[in-house]
């Protein structure tokens, strides 16, 4: 599914971020994403997100050179892979509800069934009496759902989430967790940034870890 | 079309400053494009006019000279000139048509039975001109007082001038399209920048250019649309307006306002035009723009 050769990463003309990343995500597997602050765990999933290539070396994803994808074939790749962001970066002035149908809409998704789709996740997480609201007026843990709801929804095959039970009690962390696994279940492949290592040591996966741009793999 | 007005942008591109300006900046460029193109048009027909109604005619004009009658003289005159090859036909006009020419100038009252007018002879001549100072210098010896008339001259210098009027009005009318083109963009542009944050993050769910340029396309259609419009029926009624004033002016000296079918379809065009440049503008502002994006 996802292949790292030699991968390093910088900004502008800055330090390398990230140095010499060499490893597999093969297709179904599910993998934490950990290390310090300011690691470079939220850069390695911009790379694997597609919002930046890579300084030097050879990322294949979906069995292609991604630096070889011309660019109108980047939303295609794009519409496989589920995100969540860090700062979560809904649509402020569109409801929770637009927003977690905004991929099915790209993607010309019959609107009805869009709709009924997305209601029924948003109960799922909790939101169901918080569907007409604009995340401005939403609480962290609020929007944090919205996001993994709209990560989620056109059903990806790659899932990536950039700390996604950051702002949520413990109940409701477990609860979205259990929803990882369950997409994992059906043949989604996860990458899950965290650095709750409580979190780690119960789902027992194996772990990528950051540190000082260099990564290592663990209990693969 | 309702479907079309009601869909929810997923930019909220309808609270942009530009939704504001570019409604009216749009309305102005249409009415002056519409009064230029229309400025145009009333001198290309009014000159046509002329040249059809003066082409092929000289005046022969008789001064009025106390104590010796005009019948005689202009009889004389018309004689003399059927005597020239070239010319087809020699016309005298009679008091009451000469009294009709002065009548814009004089007014009807004014003039009296006793004004003393001059005579004056309408030559019609065979297409390929003929040699207006020898005919000239032929009457001065028959019936002193007698000057030929010829048009042509002023005609040139008249035509020369529209002319040059029309071609202003078309530099006006482009000058005005691609201002109207430059406020896009500039609007176009602005509106990026503020969407910036919004814009990446469909693309990183997958919309493609086409999807992101279309709501910026709709956006400034609905604009375009909303100045185009009122600003093409208040330049259709102006221009009906000033037609009605003008003919009430006087057919004599004011050339008349009136259009026909394919003036107004020309006149009509010139909003569609803009709101098409407009829309087209943004569409490929919005699409240069994100080329340069990953
Ligand atoms: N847009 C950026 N421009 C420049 N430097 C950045 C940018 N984003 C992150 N960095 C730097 O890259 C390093 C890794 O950051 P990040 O990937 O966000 O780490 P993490 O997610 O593990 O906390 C940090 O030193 C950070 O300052
Ligand atoms: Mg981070």
């Amino acid at each position: 599914m996802v292949r790292f050769q030699n991968v390093g990463m910088r900004y502008g003309l800055g330090p390398e971020v990230l140095r010499d990343l060499t490893f597999d995500l093969p297709a179904g597997s599910f993998h934490f994403l950990t290390g310090p602050s300011g690691a470079g765990k939220s850069t390695l999933l911009k790379l694997l997100y597609l919002a930046h290539r890579p300084s030097r070396g050879l990322i294949t994803m979906f069995d292609q050179n991604v630096a070889a994808v011309p660019r109108n074939r980047l939303p295609g790749l794009r519409r496989r892979i589920g995100v969540v962001f860090q700062e979560f970066r809904l649509l402020d002035h569109l409801s929770a509800l637009d927003n977690v149908a905004l991929p099915l809409r790209i993607a010309g998704a019959n609107r009805k069934q869009a709709e009924d789709h997305v209601r029924e996740l948003l109960a799922w997480v909790g939101l169901s009496d918080r569907m007409n609201a604009k995340p401005p007026t939403l609480s962290g843990g609020e929007k944090q759902r919205v996001a993994i709801a709209r990560a989620v929804i056109a059903r990806p095959s790659l899932l990536l989430a950039d700390e996604p039970t950051g702002n949520v009690d413990p109940a409701m962390g477990r609860r979205l967790m259990h929803l990882f696994v369950e997409l994992n279940k059906i043949g989604t492949t996860l990458v899950i940034a965290t650095h709750d290592e409580a979190m780690i040591s119960e789902f027992r996966r194996p772990v990528l870890r950051l540190a000082d741009g260099e990564l290592s793999v663990e209990g693969a | 079309m309702m479907a079309f007005f009601a869909t929810r942008t997923d930019l909220a591109l309808d609270r942009d400053a530009s939704g504001r300006f570019l409604p009216w900046v749009i309305a102005v460029m249409v009415f002056m494009a519409m009064l230029a193109l229309a400025g145009a048009m009333v001198l290309q027909r009014a000159t046509a006019g002329w040249q059809r109604g003066i082409e092929g005619h000289l005046t022969v004009q008789i001064a009025d000279q106390a104590g010796q009658p005009m019948a005689p003289r202009l009889a004389a005159a018309v004689k003399e000139l059927q005597l020239v090859p070239g010319v087809v036909r020699a016309v005298p006009l009679d008091r009451a048509a000469v009294e009709l020419l002065l009548a814009p100038w004089l007014g009807r009252e004014n003039l009296t039975s006793d004004l003393p007018l001059p005579g004056l002879i309408d030559v019609e001549v065979a297409p390929g001109g003929i040699d207006v100072a020898a005919i000239g210098a032929r009457l001065a010896r028959t019936v002193p007082g007698a000057v030929v008339d010829d048009p042509k001259p002023w005609l040139d210098r008249v035509l020369r001038l529209a002319d040059l009027l029309q071609i202003l009005a078309g530099a006006v009318v482009l000058g005005i399209g691609l201002a109207t083109v430059f406020m896009v963009i500039f609007a176009t542009r602005a509106g990026l920048s503020s969407h910036r944050e919004a814009i990446e993050v469909l693309h990183l769910i997958g919309a493609r250019d086409g999807y992101i340029a279309g709501q910026f396309q709709r956006q400034t259609l609905r604009l375009a649309l909303a100045g185009a419009l009122p600003a093409g029926i208040a330049a259709a009624g102006s221009l009906i307006v000033l037609g009605v004033l003008a003919a009430g002016a006087g057919r004599g000296l004011l050339p008349t306002i009136g259009f026909g079918p394919l003036a107004w379809l020309a006149l009509a065009a010139l909003p569609v035009i803009a709101i098409v440049i407009a829309t087209l503008s943004a569409r490929f502002t919005v699409l240069g723009y994100l080329r340069e994006m990953l």
